[in-house]
């Protein structure tokens, strides 16, 4: 699973919704592996305006990435290559391939396996 | 051939052996990736996007997404789901780069609000008019599945869900839940008629300066002709005299119309048609 679905991706669960705790999910005992992708500077800037960076500096910190810049890039700052490739690396190439994914609200725990998350839910949760 | 959807619910169904058969198949990675094709077409990036991949199976429409060249917008980056695990499992030995869910698409899509820029859906949603269990019914599912869609989605923002409907029961029931969680639905059909026609249904949601629904979104294509059911209902001369009487000539005319397209045998209209017998003494 890619850093920036984990920055979209929700609890499934339908009381959770309403809550704000519900996102975003905690990873646990994550297991990291760098997958190597062709970059792509526009897809970048397409997509930076919608990542909610307080979830992705919480999130970062769990996987262990200490150096992420406090404010958002914008403007300018978007055509700094090297800032760019950083994000790159962070977003798009590094997987979780083994853990879990919590929810903070009601601490279902999401499985990774082969860096797949599991959100099947059984029908009583639904 | 008889439905896979009569079979076993999707999870069992595309078991080890059925999910290496759909993807080694070359007549259906044809047929599906003809049906991507189409979708981006209809779908009309010109970004790279985030896109999200219904029922993604084996990323065999995935991997179209990921090649899209730079100068038609691409190249993509996707998240499917799919709740068919041997599926996956094929999708990962094939090293696809989108990122895999395994997840329930009548569960909802749980995604925060205006994720996506657009998804995509390649012969999949027809599944969710099955209820495999007695505590889900297929109206339920098919809400919440367009409810989480629809949330997910930034405004103006489109997805195209390419479908397989058993009859038009099915085909009502998919397209009236989609207009219920909010989407200007329109359905595209091509060959129409024929053993290969294809149904696209187009949803979009408002804002963010595009055309409102479907006819926008078809609008400069070539060869599609535009019904649009909406328009004629407002014009046609049942609308303006009231309702039509059963057994009027209009009203016969418009049933026989309609057997017509059903492909029944109906006999030739004249002007004899609908008129009163004189009393035979």
């Amino acid at each position: 699973m890619k850093v920036l679905t984990a920055n979209f991706i929700t609890c499934a669960i339908k009381d959770c919704k309403a809550s704000p705790k519900s996102f975003p999910l905690h990873f646990q005992n994550a297991e990291l592996e760098l997958q190597e992708l062709e970059f792509q500077p526009d897809f970048l800037r397409h997509i930076l305006p919608r990542i909610d960076w307080d979830s992705l500096r919480v999130t970062a910190n769990e996987l262990g990435f200490p150096s992420i810049p406090e404010t958002k890039p914008e403007g300018e700052e978007l055509n700094n290559e090297e800032l760019l490739r950083n994000l790159h690396q962070l977003l798009l190439e590094t997987q979780v391939m083994e853990g879990k994914l919590v929810c903070d609200n009601c601490g279902h725990e999401y499985m990774i396996k082969e860096g797949i998350a599991n959100f099947l839910l059984p029908s009583h949760l639904v | 051939m008889s439905r896979p959807e009569e079979v076993l619910p999707p999870d069992l169904f595309y078991d080890d052996t059925e999910s290496r058969k759909y993807t080694t198949s070359s007549r259906i990675r044809n047929i599906q990736s003809d049906m991507t094709h189409r979708a981006l077409e209809l779908l009309d990036l010109r970004t790279p996007s985030l896109i999200l991949d219904l029922g993604c199976g084996s990323g065999l429409s995935g991997d179209i997404l990921s090649q899209v060249p730079p100068d038609e917008g691409g190249p993509h980056v996707w998240v499917g789901m799919d709740i068919s695990p041997s599926m996956l499992e094929v999708a990962l030995q094939r090293d696809v780069e989108g990122d895999l869910l395994l997840a329930d698409i009548g569960q909802g899509v749980p995604f925060r609000p205006g994720s996506f820029d657009a998804a995509i859906s390649i012969s999949a949603i027809q599944w969710l008019c099955n209820a495999e269990t007695s505590d889900v019914s297929p109206e339920s599912r098919l809400r919440r599945f367009f409810e989480g869609l629809y949330a997910c989605l930034r405004r103006g923002g489109r997805a195209v869900c390419q479908f397989y409907p058993k009859n038009d029961a099915q085909r009502t029931m998919i397209s009236g839940a989609a207009i219920k969680a909010g989407f200007g639905a329109g359905i595209l059909e091509d060959d129409p008629g024929t053993k290969n026609s294809k149904l696209y249904l187009v949803l979009t949601v408002g804002g963010g300066g595009l055309e409102g629904d479907i006819t926008g979104v078809v609008d400069g294509m070539n060869d599609v002709d535009v019904m649009d059911a909406r328009r004629r209902a407002v014009n046609s001369a049942s609308a303006r005299r009231g309702p039509e009487k059963k057994g009027s000539k209009a009203w016969i005319l418009r049933k026989k119309e309609q057997m017509a397209k059903k492909g029944k045998v109906v006999k030739a209209t004249s002007k004899y048609t609908g008129r009163k017998r004189r009393p035979a003494f």
